[in-house]
């Protein structure tokens, strides 16, 4: 369980991040989603202390990180995929690490194995590639056994098959009852995985919603429906929650609020013929676009090629 | 068969969970493997205790070959066997102290300090633990090192104006004031390194107050500058190990506790630096 309460974080003129509220929850995977310098990576650092919030607080389980007796069984954190000495194998690397809690050299082997590191574990960990590192910076993460585990960008430079073994790593860890916070710039990788996302933009909290949510609020599931007589298909499913929009004289119209299959039934119960029925899902990655647009728009001080700029990095 | 295999694989989260703790103890068992899981370890120390014993006997050696003739140094006029013996003492200080910087300066080039601090986030642990085991292993090397030198060295310079043994006034004493100097430089390094979280910084600043500071002390006026230099580190330093004390310079005591205030000093400055800026 995270927590986080007004949490701020300023560099001189710069606010990195702005008045953050929310709560990571056990027993889910929370995303949290931004376009690349949107606070993602300085509201994890001050979660596990290593950036000093400027206001607010942010604690783990009830207490602020640093009060814990083994931190490493609070949190495992992965932060940038660097925070290795390039000289030193992977296995001394993480065996340094357990001796400041008294982890046992079982459980050091136990997360080599886990991470697939069990054939490069005498390497030094400079030799890694990208890959390699993020699976030993997730190795570290799991050393402690956390009951919170949070992960920066974890499939930077991972494989098809490590983004594979990440999705599913992330989603037995929420199983067995955990928390996992896991941020990403990209929100087709996060849909996968989470149920409940945190969005971010420019420090700001955009939204703290879940991804079905996210997507109805962003315009909704939209059916597409052409039809014989749209005049009598418009009397047939009207009612409370449902759109129905279309050109006058068009065969077609797009109706938000109910599924495919019931247009359907109801079309069937009525007689009315249909040519066409379909889903056409608002993409996330489009319903995410927009809310970190806003964003950039809210705060007017920036000029286009800049607004531009984060998008670019956004797609 | 399988729900059986999967009931097994989920154990209750909450109970028989192992009970971690971060003790200072462990910290320093962490620090001294990260300092021997280095190979820049190995060489660094090998290269100091190489420096002491090499350049000690090639003093030695020198002198005993030309002492007596007209072609005597200037500089070896007024050796002794610990002096011979110690001459290496200058160059060990720059490995060991290098060293010392590397271990705190290098977690920051690299990022390890991140993983580090967040295992350890109170922090001030890490630092002491570095401090003291990189002291005591640069102590113990540079033990080894005088020891075997002035040996050595006064086996070789046997028989002339320099020899004296083990057993003359303020030999041991001399060897063990140069074995605590050099552990102690291994200490200022890592404080530098902490201090300055750059492996370049540090080194530099180290070079300039042990060798550096010394000559431009020359540029002071002549009527208040012994009692300036020989509060510099270098000339504290040199204090502790010398055989013979002048006016001009401290007592081995005195000279040991002016530069363990040096040392008490860069210690501080690194641990308010550790703890009240971020990583």
């Amino acid at each position: 369980m995270i927590d986080a309460r007004q949490l701020t974080k300023r560099y001189g003129e710069k606010t990195a991040v702005d008045s953050l509220d929310f709560t990571v929850r056990p027993g889910t995977v929370t995303g949290f989603l931004g376009p690349n310098g949107a606070g993602k990576s300085t509201t994890m650092r001050m979660i596990v202390g290593l950036d000093a919030p400027t206001g607010g607080s942010v604690t783990v389980n009830g207490r602020r990180y640093a009060q814990h007796r083994a931190p490493l069984q609070e949190v495992g954190a992965l932060l940038e995929a660097k925070s290795v000495h390039p000289g030193r194998s992977a296995y001394r690397h993480l065996k340094a690490l357990a001796l400041t809690h008294g982890i046992p050299q079982r459980r050091v082997v136990e997360v080599i194995e886990i991470a697939g590191l069990g054939s490069v574990a005498r390497k030094r960990a400079g030799a890694f590639s990208l890959g390699m590192g993020q699976r030993l910076g997730i190795a570290a993460a799991l050393l402690g056994d956390p009951q919170t585990v949070m992960l920066d960008e974890p499939v930077n430079g991972l494989d098809p098959e490590g983004v594979l073994w990440i999705r599913n790593l992330l989603t037995s860890l929420a199983a067995e009852g955990r928390t996992v916070f896991v941020s990403s710039h990209l929100m087709s990788e996060v849909a996968l995985v989470a149920d409940h996302l945190i969005v971010v933009g420019r420090g700001r909290l955009l939204a703290d919603t879940t991804v079905r949510d996210l997507v109805r609020a962003a315009g909704g599931d939209t059916v597409q429906v052409a039809t014989q007589d749209p005049a009598r298909l418009r009397d047939v499913l009207a009612g409370p929650g449902v759109d129905v929009t279309g050109r006058i004289g068009s065969e077609e119209l797009q109706v938000t609020g109910l599924t495919a299959r019931e247009i359907g039934l109801k079309a069937a119960e009525h007689g009315i013929a249909l040519f066409e029925l379909s889903s056409r899902q608002v993409s996330l990655e489009r319903a995410f676009m927009d809310l970190t647009r806003d964003a950039v728009e809210y705060h007017g001080s920036t000029t286009g090629t800049e607004a531009a700029e984060s998008l670019g990095r956004t797609a | 068969m399988t729900t059986l295999t999967a009931t097994e694989r989920t154990p209750p989260a909450a109970p028989s969970r192992p009970a971690y703790r971060v003790t200072g103890r462990r910290v320093l068992a962490s620090e001294w493997e990260k300092l021997w899981s280095l190979r820049s370890t190995w060489i660094t120390l090998g290269l100091g205790l190489l420096f002491l014993v090499a350049f000690g006997l090639i003093a030695a050696g020198r002198y005993q070959s030309t002492y007596g003739s007209p072609h005597l140094d200037h500089d070896f006029a007024t050796s002794t066997a610990v002096s011979l013996s110690l001459f290496g003492t200058n160059f060990a200080q720059l490995a060991l102290g290098v060293l010392g910087v590397l271990v705190t300066a290098g977690e920051y080039s690299t990022g390890m300090i991140r993983s580090s601090l967040a295992a350890v986030p109170r922090r001030l642990p890490v630092l002491w633990s570095k401090a003291a085991v990189f002291g005591l292993v640069a102590l113990a090397v540079a033990l080894v090192g005088v020891f075997v030198a002035f040996f050595f060295g006064s086996h070789i310079v046997s028989g002339t104006p320099a020899a004296i043994g083990f057993s003359h006034a303020g030999v041991v004493r001399s060897l063990l004031g140069a074995a605590l100097y050099l552990g102690l430089v291994g200490v200022i390094g890592t404080a530098l390194g902490s201090l300055l979280r750059s492996v370049a910084g540090g080194i530099s600043v180290l070079v300039a107050a042990l060798m550096l500071v010394p000559g431009l002390a020359s540029l002071l006026p002549s009527s208040w500058r012994d009692d300036v230099t020989r509060f510099l580190p270098s000339n504290a330093g040199e204090s502790m190990f010398a055989l013979t004390h002048d006016s001009t310079s401290l007592s081995p005591g005195a000279g040991l506790l002016v530069f363990l205030g040096w040392t008490a000093l860069a210690l501080a400055g690194a641990a308010y630096r550790l703890l009240r800026s971020d990583v």
